[in-house]
């Protein structure tokens, strides 16, 4: 196994432990936190293929990889700030109660 | 080749994401978050991605987990008694879509010409080269990001904003 396809695997792996979570979870905050991690297995993505990749020399997958964590951040912040302001509203984060399923 | 410590460090990094999407306390969860962050950004500079690593361990270590934990503590989630998971299938068919995708992932990688390429010398990318990048070639982006993160930052706060309260 190449050192690619071990940082193509975790990736993998982090994606689908991400996504688990998101699916899964009934907190609002661990539903978002999932999704932090499909985005972060995105960007190993970005670096492993700058690093192994055959166009080696540029930077270009460095800079996608910035400006990825630069709109997370964004994301994060307004995704956190949402989960506030429903909190205000309904008194809980619990996505069954949110959404009306039975318990 | 793969090193030891590309192993220690994508286990670091996948133990804690796990851990992160299971525990039941969700400051724990925002813990072990930081942890699996950390081990990303570990991994990042293992890579030879300085920059990004560091960035990664600001960003993500520094500001977003933290940013949970004070959202966790703002919502008084961590002394909520309900069940982690909901008693119904659909977890069960959340953790089989994950695994399906994982192997359709593991698949296409495995099966892939790109994993045969050979093995190539680092490239070398320092901070010095990654700022005249960023200010040369991409500076348009680089401008719309920033006014997109202030714009963010304004919209957060106008939405956490405390809502007036009647006054009756």
């Amino acid at each position: 196994m190449t050192a690619l396809a071990g940082c193509l695997l975790v990736s993998s792996m982090l994606f689908a432990v991400g996504l688990a979570g998101a699916l899964t979870r009934r907190n609002t905050i661990l539903v978002l936190v999932g999704i932090e991690l499909m985005l972060n297995a995105a960007n190993l993505n970005f670096v492993a293929f700058w690093r192994f990749g055959p166009h080696a020399g540029e930077a270009t997958g460095m800079i996608f990889v910035l400006f990825s964590i630069g709109v997370a951040a964004a994301e994060a912040a307004v995704g956190l700030a949402l989960i506030l302001a429903v909190y205000r509203h309904a008194k809980t984060t619990d996505l069954s109660q949110l959404t009306g399923r039975p318990q | 080749m793969m090193s030891a410590t590309f192993f220690i460090l994508a286990a670091v990094t996948l133990i804690g994401a796990c851990a992160a999407m299971m525990l039941r306390g969700l400051v724990h969860c925002a813990l072990a978050l930081a942890v699996a962050f950390a081990g990303l950004g570990t991994l990042y500079l293992n890579l030879g991605a300085q920059f990004l690593g560091l960035a990664q361990l600001l960003v993500y270590v520094g500001a977003i987990a933290v940013l949970i934990v004070f959202v966790i503590l703002l919502t008084r989630g961590g002394d909520s008694d309900s069940p982690a998971l909901s008693p119904t299938a659909l977890p069960i068919a959340g953790v089989l879509v994950a695994t399906a995708i994982f192997a359709i992932l593991a698949w296409a990688v495995f099966h892939s010409v790109a994993i045969h390429s050979p093995g190539l010398p680092a490239p070398q990318a320092t901070i010095r080269q990654l700022g005249t990048t960023l200010m040369a070639d991409y500076v348009l982006p680089l401008e719309v990001i920033g006014l997109m993160l202030t714009a963010a930052l304004i919209g957060a706060a106008i939405v956490a904003m405390k809502e007036k309260q009647d006054p009756q």
